[in-house]
């Protein structure tokens, strides 16, 4: 009879965990809605209080606690009656408490509802209060505001709409604010937006160029510009507004927005005002409230239990009129020894009383208690998850979480999974593991055998420490001097828009658009060959302990058509050359006709690489002449001021140099996957749960990926690739992979199918397909088909293909691929992610899995469980999943059976006391009880039992436990032990026949394991074969650098090159002995930084600079 | 989880390695093979045989002896006068004479019985004031509302003990008689005490603390049900202790009779002379009857039983023959179970993939 409704666990939990950010999700709703439906358009006006309180926008304070102290009893109260089980307690109780209907006292349900209330009020108080303390956390973290003409700290929650606000490096954004000017040139400032969509690159902000010049407490004081822009909304890649100010009109993007949640990095300071604020920022926005979720049990239960309140009704009918025909027929001759009260003697009244009576008697069968029973099972399943040591992760010393409590069961029905790619399936960190020079491989093929000792790095005193290679004989040939090897990495030291950073002396520190350009340069760096600073137009490395300063002539950019990057350098000696890297098949065909033999050997290398799935890139060099050079630098400045086709025509340009190029080998990096993640996914897939992969990452590094994962293979007969730009494409390419199945294996069955429903036809051949797809769609053809009219299409192919892998998908487009699966295949969905980027897929699916022990809380804090291996999924799901379902069917089995088997006792009594509601056993206290303590119940039947008709409580209450000496009496006749043998034996054995003839006849897989185990432990101890997980692909990895073009550009237009004054003044310091190399750099950088702070045009900034340069040497 | 708190280092968070968070306790789940199940199932049904054959014959070896008297003889004269009500006040008693043939050996115990009489309804089974019973005088004075419409009878003097089930109490009385072969009449003796639990003799049920005074003094003020012919002080006028609440023959009927028709003790053969310390020796026995109790209005009947014990209860056929089907079943399963798992089974085909 016991109630508590513990599932308000899943969205209070979440509440009480530590958060990292100002990241909460669960927030107060009302507020936004109320603007939503007020605000049609934003005015803020910059450093104007008064002007922009009358908006009401809010502020900068966030709620995300339900109660204060006066407010939480009626609220609490309020929301824990609204539960269907309190309520009908409530009923009972009021029915209890009418002597005429009272057959039990009304303490029976009292206490267990008393009790019930209170520990669930505790609960949410609790987790109330550790909501309060990180809001009051987050309101009361520092800012500096600029108030009357001076910076002032002040709290975050005082922040509001049109302050003016100064961030430093490495700190939070306190709101959604326009970026006015900052310590960088240009007004450049980089954020990290790991918190916002999980990717951990830096991106660029810019400030508008009129205000960029602001840098000053006075200037910004006058500034008084009006910002005009959209309402709060959830976008976090748009954002559209306008700028007046004196007079003019500067439209805003969202280039120029630095959204609340951020990090600033690598910028010293920045001013910014204060657009959105609070609840109304966009990451507040996007947060939402978290979805209740509930199992297919949970959704099972409830309509049992309508039925059996049905069932509940009837038996009270039945018995009601029972007790109208007794009363009328006999319970009349009676009255002598049982005078009737006036009212009652009609038996129709009796009879309706009788009803209600039997209502309150039998309300055992309606398994109300069944909710908290089973919160308590599951709570109990969660903390063995909790528990759980293989799921424990050492090197992070995370264990397992299970956030939310109520859907373990649900983890063993899970058919589909969506994993996110990056920090989930692979490590996002890139390792160069191996290459190829001039026809020679180096580096062992097997690292994780560490036999091999490390290369030891110490002759170099500015390696990496975390740089680790399995093969000497590449340093022997370094320190050799061998000159193919020294200009393989002298290439890899130049050719890529790597950032250094150089915190203190000889700490390099590299800002890499991509990590796996990262990895190139830091290997090489490694080797000798260290990528030191850069300018616009030089590049200074450290060769072998030498300083060398490359002139950067120009950078011919990436791009996806290009699929290769180039720079022309004119090395000290005052040679100019092109160094070149990009994919195998792009760079080769631009080979010199000398190097086809090596290119021949290469290419086998090339092959053995991408069998090991390691992500390869070929490297090429070519020497230019002067004449040849100058040629060209006229052709491409010409080019690059064309205003019409300018890109083509560039194109053509560097398609023009790259040509004839000499080819020094290859690189091969190895994308690190989790630990264990391709057996895990063969283990389940074996379970025949279809795992997607959903990625924002670029096409080629997810399919590369797939097939390190063992998900693409080789051997599989097609995969198809859906990259359609429209939705006819994309129709089409959906329509023929699909009639390629069905064409396939119809062949295959007997082919008499006719063409006839496609649903119905589908789910034939999703059987009967032995063949083995797998589909890759690309993130624009995504978006048409996940339109209504091919979503259909979409989702039966990817249902009849093995694997399904989505890339350059956005958040929303995960969540939607989520709830397509959700919505037609009536299937459990599980998301696994580790970034923010995921978390709108793991609020969809039905159950969430973050990946913790990463830098972003974002998908934890979303998530309902969270470990920090992919690889933990296998134990979450196959052995806690498969337990908790299966103890919660037996436990579900023996509660209705017990509820019946009671309930039903009385029902049958009633045919003996005439219908009056008079029990026959003494069971309520066993329900009570048994309610809150599921464990021992027998035992604490007993217990209760005696304690209930003991000699002490009947001294206190002689009315109320009227029972006494029942129990010891009955229990000391031995007949009572007789019937209970024999109940016990003619209840088991139906039962154990059945199971024993399945078992025998028709055994499951489990049986026949375990048959196999017993037998085999008579046998002894058998050798097991390791399944090896090895692809035996041959296929060659198209590589493509993860990030976007445009960095080229940045880097010889020098925007990028901050003004580093502490590193001049050092320099000034330095004692004369130190290398004249770093003297050198600092100078170069100097100069650098006196760049006019205009934005001409490339080339002529490069003519500029030099200018400048000259003046200042 | 608050355990670990105390802990530090890298692995601070690391889990216990019990047996019992790691879901490592022993389990027992056995297989269910031919070789386990089919001699289990034999065996099982040759236990519940042997019990039940040796139950049938200790059922077999009691003695029994009902008597129904409700019209029986010449109590028929006193049917008939108890069906009206105004009679209430006289007496009437009659004679059952009947014979045993063969000697009740053991311990004998007398029963009243009663048919078709509803102790077990709700309103009736309320009706009663437990806080009295035990003795409280604040409840002596004031009887629980429940006891109604037998709480006070008029000018709100309270009813002890009140109720109706009090009210009820099953107030016929009988004198056993034994006539031995030499025509001698002996009466047999009857304990009228040991009858109850020992939980309701000396806890539930308590006279109110008397202080010096009499049971009677202790009464006053009070009136005995409507029903009854003499106060509660005054039911064993033989024993003087076994008055008041913890009047055996009141605490009997105050346990309330889970079904209609039940049966409830009166005596246990007192042994300890002659000629009955074997138990009741046969012959012929006639009981007086001071039939005071009414069954007419309820179509009930009225009856006394003689009975003798078995170690596990009284005369109850039940059980044996409830093991013995079991047993049979059970056996027939078993060979059901042989004949598929011989068929079909047997060598374990279905084991293999």
């Amino acid at each position: 009879m016991l109630f508590v409704v513990l599932s308000s666990i899943p969205d209070t939990s979440k509440g009480s965990l530590k958060f990292k950010a100002q990241n909460r999700c669960d927030i107060n709703a009302q507020n936004q809605v109320v603007f939503l439906i007020v605000e049609k358009e934003r005015r803020v006006k910059a450093n104007a209080r008064e002007y922009n309180e009358k908006f009401l926008y809010a502020n900068n304070h966030i709620k995300t606690s339900k109660y204060n102290i006066f407010t939480f009893l009626p609220i609490n109260l309020f929301e824990q009656f609204q539960r269907v089980a309190n309520a009908y307690f409530v009923v009972l109780l009021i029915l209890q408490l009418i002597p005429e209907i009272s057959s039990l006292s009304w303490f029976t349900t009292i206490v267990p509802l008393v009790l019930v209330l209170v520990i669930t009020a505790v609960k949410d108080a609790s987790d109330d209060y550790f909501r309060h303390k990180s809001d009051q956390q987050v309101n009361n973290r520092q800012s500096q505001v600029l108030i009357r003409g001076s910076l002032q700290k002040e709290k975050w929650m005082n922040v509001r709409v049109g302050d003016i606000i100064k961030l430093e490096n490495n700190q939070f954004v306190a709101a959604d604010i326009l970026l006015l000017c900052s310590s960088e040139p240009y007004g450049l400032c980089y954020i990290e937006t790991a918190e916002l969509d999980g990717e951990t690159n830096l991106k660029v902000r810019q400030a508008l160029s009129v205000t960029s010049d602001l840098g000053d407490v006075s200037k910004l004081m006058d500034f008084d510009g009006e910002v005009v822009c959209e309402p709060p909304n959830n976008k976090l890649d748009k954002f559209t507004g306008t700028l007046h100010w004196k007079d003019n009109k500067y439209s805003l993007d969202n280039e120029n927005m630095l959204l609340r949640g951020c990090i600033l990095r690598n910028t010293e300071w920045c001013f910014g005002m204060v657009i959105f604020a609070g609840l109304q920022t966009k990451l507040m926005q996007n947060c939402g409230r978290t979805k209740f979720k509930r199992t297919s049990i949970d959704k099972l239960m409830n309509t049992l239990v309508l039925w059996i309140f049905a069932f509940l009704i009837c038996m009270g009918v039945i018995l009601a009129i029972g007790n109208t025909i007794w009363e009328t027929c006999i319970g009349r001759k009676f009255e002598l020894f049982l005078p009737r009260d006036d009212f009652q003697s009609s038996a129709v009244f009796s009879g309706f009383l009788t009803f209600w009576s039997y209502i309150i008697i039998l309300n055992t069968v309606v398994p109300i208690s069944l909710y908290v029973s089973v919160e308590v099972l599951r709570l109990g399943h969660s903390f063995f998850i909790n528990w759980d040591r293989k799921m424990y992760h050492s090197q992070t010393d995370t264990s397992a979480e299970a956030r939310t409590t109520t859907l373990n069961e649900e983890l063993g029905q899970v058919e589909f999974l969506f994993s996110d790619k990056t920090g989930t399936l692979t490590q996002n960190v890139m390792v160069f593991s191996k290459c190829s020079i001039t026809g020679r491989t180096y580096g062992t093929s097997d690292a994780l055998t560490l036999k091999t000792a490390c290369v030891d790095f110490s002759f170099n005193p500015l390696c990496d420490q975390g740089f680790k290679f399995y093969d000497c004989s590449l340093v022997e040939a370094v320190k050799r001097e061998e000159s193919a090897v020294q200009e393989f990495f002298r290439l890899l030291a130049l050719c890529h828009t790597v950032m250094p950073e150089e915190k203190s002396e000889g700490k390099l520190e590299y800002q890499a658009q991509s990590p796996d350009e990262g990895a190139l340069v830091t290997a090489a760096r490694n080797f000798g060959f260290i990528f030191r600073a850069r300018t616009p137009e030089t590049i200074t490395l450290c060769e072998m302990g030498r300083a060398v300063t490359y002139e950067l002539l120009a950078i011919l950019d990436f791009n996806n058509v290009r699929k290769r990057m180039s720079v022309i350098v004119r090395n000290p000696q005052g040679q100019i050359k092109l160094y070149c890297k990009g994919a195998d098949t792009i760079v080769f065909d631009r080979l010199d006709p000398s190097s086809e033999n090596l290119m021949y050997t290469t290419s086998e290398h090339l092959s053995e690489f991408a069998g090991e799935g390691l992500r390869t890139l070929a490297l090429a060099y070519k020497d230019l002449s002067e004449e040849y050079y100058q040629v060209w630098k006229k052709k491409l400045h010409y080019a690059s001021t064309v205003i019409e086709n300018r890109d083509e025509q560039l194109a053509v340009l560097y398609e023009e140099i790259e040509q004839g190029m000499k080819l020094l080998g290859a690189t091969a990096i190895e994308d690190k996957l989790q630990e264990g993640v391709p057996e895990t996914i063969a283990c389940l897939n074996l379970a025949d749960i279809k795992i997607w992969v959903l990625t924002g990452d670029k096409l080629e590094t997810a399919m590369n990926i797939g097939y390190s994962c063992n998900m693409l293979r080789d051997d599989m007969n097609e995969v198809f690739v859906i990259s359609g730009l429209t939705q006819l494409e994309v129709q089409q390419q959906l329509r023929s992979a699909k009639e390629l199945i069905l064409g396939l294996s119809r062949v295959n069955s007997t082919g008499d199918v006719e063409k006839g429903d496609m649903f119905a036809e589908d789910s034939v051949f999703e059987e009967a397909i032995i063949a083995e797809y797998a589909l890759v769609v690309n993130g624009h053809s995504l978006a048409h088909a996940l339109e209504p009219q091919l979503e259909h299409t979409l989702l039966d192919l990817a249902c009849l293909c093995k694997t399904v892998i989505c890339c350059r998908v956005t958040p929303m487009q995960k969540a939607q691929v989520v709830e397509l699966v959700r919505r037609h295949k009536r299937a459990v969905t599980l998301a696994v992610g580790d970034g923010a980027n995921d978390v709108s897929m793991i609020k969809t699916a039905h159950i969430g899995v973050g990946i913790s022990g990463q830098e972003g809380m974002q998908a934890v804090l979303a998530s309902d469980y969270s470990f920090a291996q992919f690889r933990y999924l296998q134990r979450l799901l196959l052995v806690h999943g498969r337990w908790s379902y299966f103890r919660m069917c037996h436990f579900l089995a023996y509660f209705f059976y017990k509820n019946f088997a009671f309930t039903l006792v009385h029902f049958w009594y009633g045919f003996f006391c005439g219908f009056s509601a008079q029990i026959g056993l003494d069971t309520h206290y066993w329900t009570a009880v048994n309610h809150l303590f599921v464990w021992g119940s027998l035992i604490m039947y007993f217990a209760v039992l005696f304690a209930m008709q003991s000699d002490g409580l009947f001294g206190i209450f002689p009315s109320s436990f009227p029972f006494l000496g029942t129990a010891r009496n009955c229990l000391s006749e031995k007949s009572v032990w007789l019937v209970i043998l024999l109940t016990t034996v003619v209840c088991i054995l139906p039962g154990l026949v059945v199971s024993f003839l399945r078992v025998d006849l028709f055994p499951t897989l489990t049986d026949k394991v375990r048959h196999l185990q017993q037998s085999s432990k008579k046998q002894g101890p058998k050798e097991q074969n390791l399944r090896r997980v090895r692809r035996t692909s041959s296929r060659r990895s198209a590589y493509a650098f993860s990030h976007q073009q445009g960095y080229g550009e940045l880097i010889t237009s020098g925007k990028n090159m901050r003004m580093s004054t502490l590193s001049s003044t050092v320099s000034l310091e330095r004692p004369a002995q130190s290398s004249s190399w770093i003297e050198n750099i600092l100078k170069r950088k100097n100069e650098v930084s006196c760049i006019s702070p205009e934005r001409p045009d490339p080339p002529e900034s490069h003519k500029d600079s030099r200018a400048s340069a000259d003046r200042l040497t | 989880m608050g355990r670990a708190k105390e802990k530090s280092g890298p692995l601070a968070r690391r889990p216990d390695n019990s047996a019992f968070k790691q879901q490592r306790l022993p389990a027992w789940s056995p297989m269910l093979t031919a070789n386990t199940v089919l001699p289990f199932f034999y065996l099982l049904s040759v236990v519940c045989m042997l019990l039940g054959v040796w139950l049938l014959l200790t059922v077999q070896s009691t003695q029994e002896k009902k008597l129904n008297y409700t019209k029986h003889g010449d109590c028929n004269l006193c049917f008939e006068m108890r069906q009206n009500v105004s009679n209430a006040g006289q007496t009437c008693s009659c004679k059952v004479e009947f014979s045993i043939d063969r000697t009740f050996k053991g311990d004998v115990f007398f029963y009243y019985g009663l048919k078709n009489f509803h102790q077990n309804l709700r309103r009736y089974m309320d009706s009663r004031d437990d806080e009295q019973t035990v003795g409280r005088i604040k409840n002596l004075k004031s009887p629980s509302v429940y006891c109604e419409p037998f709480q006070t009878v008029e000018n709100e003097v309270p009813i002890a003990p009140c109720g109706a089930v009090a009210n009820s109490m099953f107030n016929d009385s009988f004198t056993l008689t034994y006539h031995t072969a030499k025509g001698r009449d002996v009466p047999v003796p009857l304990l009228r005490k040991g009858l109850t639990w020992y939980t309701d003799k000396n806890i539930k049920f308590r006279n109110p603390k008397t202080d010096n005074l009499t049971l009677a003094q202790v009464f006053e003020g009070t009136r005995p049900p409507p029903f009854w012919q003499k106060p509660v002080y005054e039911l064993d006028p033989h024993d003087p202790i076994n008055n008041g609440f913890i009047n055996e023959d009141l605490i009997v009927w105050m346990r309330e009779a889970a079904f209609p028709n039940f049966k409830k003790l009166y005596g246990i053969l007192n042994r300890a002379d002659a000629p009955f310390t074997n138990g009741l020796p046969k012959g012929n026995y006639s009981i007086d009857i001071s039939y005071n109790f009414p069954v007419q209005y309820f179509h009930g009947e009225k009856e006394v039983v003689l009975t003798t014990l078995t170690w596990f209860g009284g005369q109850n056929h039940f059980l044996p023959i409830a093991y013995l089907v079991t047993s049979s079943l059970i056996l027939l399963m078993a060979v059901v179970l042989t004949v598929a798992w011989w068929k079909f089974g047997k060598d374990g085909k279905n084991m293999k993939d």
